[in-house]
């Protein structure tokens, strides 16, 4: 089995004005790598979306911070990791279910929600940083 | 990324151009609500040339409907891909707003 290569290595200043640029960069190359369709489109660019969003207001929460984007691919999955300066939240504890009766018309609390029915795993954990892997079964 | 306002009768229809995200939508929130101060009343948001929408898009969709709703108002939506169906399905934010197939329909539909 090949090794996982890389497909996307870029880091963008804290602001949430970039997110749709690294979101479409990384929808491009999900096509490229002949990935169905719809899972580029939606999962990629939903799911990438929440966590560079999370990054930028949650993780690093200030101005003059970073947020890395790294994309690996191998034969059997297309891997995001984003990587922010920020000291970590708890994924697991912050994730509700927003699709309830009384959560349904709150304006938040979708985002993680949306991670994991998008993505086949999202995991959280510290390296250089506060990292959120998001991970793409190839089909 | 862009939000372009048109009115047909009375109803103020507002088209979402590229993504509808967190970078965004304040400005699709605050376009509505001067709609909605104004004293409008029927809003469709049409979506046949969006992209994708993040949490934070479908939020304001939600508070914007129950703002309108609170001034006795209606908000539709229309035109959603298959991508935006699915991500509504997903939310069960399908269940919370009146979605047609076309503009024409939502329109027939006040």
């Amino acid at each position: 089995m090949a090794e996982p290569r890389v497909a996307l290595d870029i880091e963008i200043p804290s602001d949430v004005s970039y997110i749709d640029g690294v979101v479409e960069l990384a929808a491009k190359r999900c096509h490229e790598l002949h990935i169905p369709p719809s899972k580029c489109t939606l999962n990629v660019r939903v799911a990438l979306a929440e966590a560079l969003s999370n990054a930028i207001l949650r993780g690093n929460g200030a101005t003059g911070k970073h947020v890395r984007v790294r994309a690996m691919v191998s034969d059997d999955a297309l891997v995001f990791e984003i990587v922010d300066e920020g000291p970590g939240f708890d994924i697991d504890a912050a994730h509700q279910d927003p699709t309830t009766a009384e959560n349904i018309q709150r304006e938040d609390g979708r985002g993680l929600f949306l991670m994991h029915r998008l993505m086949d795993r999202v995991e959280r954990f510290r390296a250089d940083g506060n990292v959120v892997r998001l991970t793409l079964i190839r089909e | 990324m862009s939000f372009a306002i048109n009115k047909q009768d009375d109803i103020v229809v507002v088209d979402v151009e590229g993504q509808l995200i967190v970078g965004n939508r304040q400005e699709l929130k605050q376009k509505v609500l001067d709609e909605l101060e104004k004293g409008e009343k029927k809003f469709l948001i049409d979506f046949s040339q969006t992209g994708y929408i993040d949490s934070s898009g479908l939020g304001v969709l939600v508070s914007l409907s129950k703002k309108i709703r609170e001034q006795g108002g209606e908000l539709r939506l229309a035109n959603l891909n298959d991508d935006l169906q699915t991500l509504f399905e997903l939310t069960k934010l399908d269940t919370l707003f009146q979605i047609s197939d076309t503009r024409e329909r939502a329109i027939e539909s006040f």
